[in-house]
């Protein structure tokens, strides 16, 4: 890479999530000229996703309650046009000596990269499904709990018709009832945490009474249309002929062995941060006990290790929208606070106060809903752990016994698991457990997997003739 | 078979494209993956087991949905199809082999 020579460095931000572009008009209103840059075409992040050009369903339709907050961040972003360059459809796949390197195409559809240097960095990058697979799950029919809910959302089709939503979480029962209204057949909720879980985590639920309610609206709803809930389930098999999703197997909590007929199932426990470009930037990281799971360190404003460098919204910790808001907001007053900039000492009080608001509710949910125990534990060998390079539990199991990797990056170099186009995203919590499983350690001790850039694959430009069975991007 | 069931917005106009040198018809507005799991059940096969995959995380993070696309006598493209939307007259293959270069209308 060679970093482009450029007179005024301007402040860049990654991600147009609620994070990202409360961060982007933070900056604005100050007088700044950010720079906002997102893979996606139109700004809204995850939750708020916007549907492509052609498909109508107004805001109401597709958010529900959070409509008035969608539209919000859909518009925040206009009256700044003459401030903010918003990069649309462009990735940010590596970072390297104070600079982006960015991937998007030109008018004739030519993949070009580029690099973007920057004076200082808002990461807020999100999250997806935290996933822990079972046996099956590799077949046509079985998607993340996200990915069943962008289906509905940004293209108006669901995973099938009658569908069971697996896992644990609280979006396990938004997603089920968003489907049920669709009109699809939810078959079941299976939830991992037991109903306890919820009750102990009661407390610490009550700081955000709204989103507390919400949940409970959407549970009730779902019982009082005869879906099935069952909570502190374990998940077993994902069975049919051909390779296809013909029912899931599970055991109940008084540990009944049961199977539910589906065409699709949702799985999905909880969110992952997506890290990669804070590792990248040289970010120091802690493993955060709760969450089970390394985080880039930060200060509640957003300040990471690295000077110049913040991270907010769901990249930092899974905290939700609102929180993610309040997030970029607070990190890009802290950008400005670093600068000697003046910002408002009374708006900064106030998003200190709900952001400790929404770390005690975000604690809670990860009691309500945590990882569940021993998962490692009973695994078949046969099953494929990583879906990329096919690699099977035995063959984890068999390397860790031969080679006596005790850290995940030696894991990786031994069995490749990690190193597959999803670099880890999909496998990587659950080769994680599997590893402290194996060798009797903690998860905090095994590392975590480091991203190598591109940190998503880029598309090759113009293929000659493709050898046949040739099979990679 | 299909994979993905249409709940809404279906009065889109459609658009027409090719799957395995079959013709096809799709709606406007719908990425790659849509249009082919709402009338196959598979977007690929693995290149080891050669099992079939259909995508799974929507969100442009598990890079499970790569296929093989040619916009008419074009070169092959490799693109992620739950990111990517549909054109018309695109050519699309579910499998190892090279989408054929189709000539004359899709519909
Ligand atoms: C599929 C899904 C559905 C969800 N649905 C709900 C819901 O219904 N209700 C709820 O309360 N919460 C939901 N959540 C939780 C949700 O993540 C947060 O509530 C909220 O979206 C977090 O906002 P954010 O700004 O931190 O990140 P996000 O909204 O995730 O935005 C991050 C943005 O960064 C971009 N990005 C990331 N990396 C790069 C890169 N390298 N280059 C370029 N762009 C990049 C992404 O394209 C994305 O637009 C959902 C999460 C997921 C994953
Ligand atoms: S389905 Fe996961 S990247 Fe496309």
């Amino acid at each position: 890479m060679t970093a482009a020579a450029t007179t005024s460095l301007r402040p860049v931000i990654v991600g147009a999530g609620p994070a990202g572009v409360r961060a982007a008009v933070t900056l604005a209103a100050a007088g700044l000229n950010p720079v906002l840059v997102d893979e996606a075409a139109r700004p809204g992040g995850q939750i708020y996703r916007q549907p492509p050009a052609g498909l109508t369903r107004p805001p109401e339709a597709l958010y529900g309650f959070e409509a008035a907050k969608a539209r919000a961040i859909h518009t925040a972003l206009a009256p700044y046009a003459g401030q903010i360059d918003h990069y649309t459809e462009t990735l940010v796949w590596n970072i390297e000596h104070g600079a982006l390197d960015l991937m998007n195409r030109d008018a004739s559809g030519q993949p070009v990269s580029t690099v973007l240097p920057y004076d200082s960095l808002i990461l807020a990058t999100g999250a997806t499904d935290r996933i822990l697979p079972l046996p099956g799950w590799t077949r046509p029919g079985v998607y993340t709990l996200g990915g069943a809910q962008i289906a509905l959302k940004a293209q108006g089709c669901g995973i099938g018709k009658r569908v069971v939503f697996a896992g644990t979480g609280p979006l396990l029962y938004l997603i089920a009832y968003q489907y049920a209204k669709a009109g699809a057949t939810v078959a079941a909720v299976l939830d991992t945490a037991p109903f306890v879980n919820r009750i102990h985590a009661l407390p610490g639920l009550l700081a955000c009474p709204d989103t507390l309610l919400k949940g409970l609206y959407y549970t009730a709803w779902l019982s009082l249309h005869d879906v099935p809930l069952h909570s502190g389930v374990t998940l077993r098999e994902i069975s049919g002929p051909d390779g296809t999703v013909a029912a899931l197997h599970w055991r109940d909590a008084k540990g009944r062995d049961r199977e539910t007929a589906c065409d699709g199932i949702g799985l999905g426990y909880g969110l992952r941060s997506e890290t990669q470009l804070a590792d990248l930037a040289g970010c120091r990281f802690a493993f955060n006990d709760l969450h089970r799971v390394w985080l880039p360190e930060r200060d509640d404003a957003g300040r990471t290790s690295v000077a110049g460098v913040y991270v907010a919204g769901d990249g930092a910790g899974i905290a939700g929208a609102d929180a993610a808001e309040a997030a970029g907001e607070r990190a890009a007053l802290a950008l400005l606070q670093d600068r000697g900039l003046p910002v408002d000492p009374t708006r900064v009080t106030a998003l200190d106060r709900r952001l400790a608001r929404f770390r005690r509710f975000s604690s809670a949910l990860w009691t309500a809903f945590p990882v569940p125990a021993g998962w490692a534990h009973d695994l078949p060998d046969s099953m494929t752990l990583c879906r990329c390079e096919e690699i099977t539990v035995g063959t984890l199991r068999q390397t860790v016994r031969t080679d006596t990797p005790t850290e995940l990056n030696r894991l990786k170099a031994l069995s490749r698991i990690g190193m597959g186009r999803c670099q880890g995203r999909m496998c990587g919590v659950a080769a994680a457990e599997v590893l402290a499983h194996e060798t009797g350690r903690p998860v905090s001790a095994i590392a975590r997997l480091r991203p190598q850039p591109p940190i998503k694959p880029l598309p090759a430009a113009t293929l000659p003739a493709p050898v046949s069975g040739e099979d990679t991007p | 078979m299909s994979l993905l069931v249409r709940y809404a917005e279906q009065s889109r106009p459609p658009v027409h494209f090719f799957l395995d040198g079959q013709p096809q018809t799709a709606l406007s507005g719908d990425t790659l993956l849509t249009a082919i799991l709402t009338c196959a059940n598979r977007l690929r096969q693995t290149e080891f087991t050669g099992e079939n995959r259909a995508g799974f995380c929507l969100m442009g993070a598990c890079q499970d949905c790569w296929i093989q696309v040619r916009r008419g006598t074009g070169p092959v493209e490799r693109l992620r199809a739950c990111s990517t939307l549909l054109e018309e007259g695109m050519s699309l293959s579910t499998s190892a082999t090279v989408p054929p270069v189709m000539t004359g209308a899709a519909s």
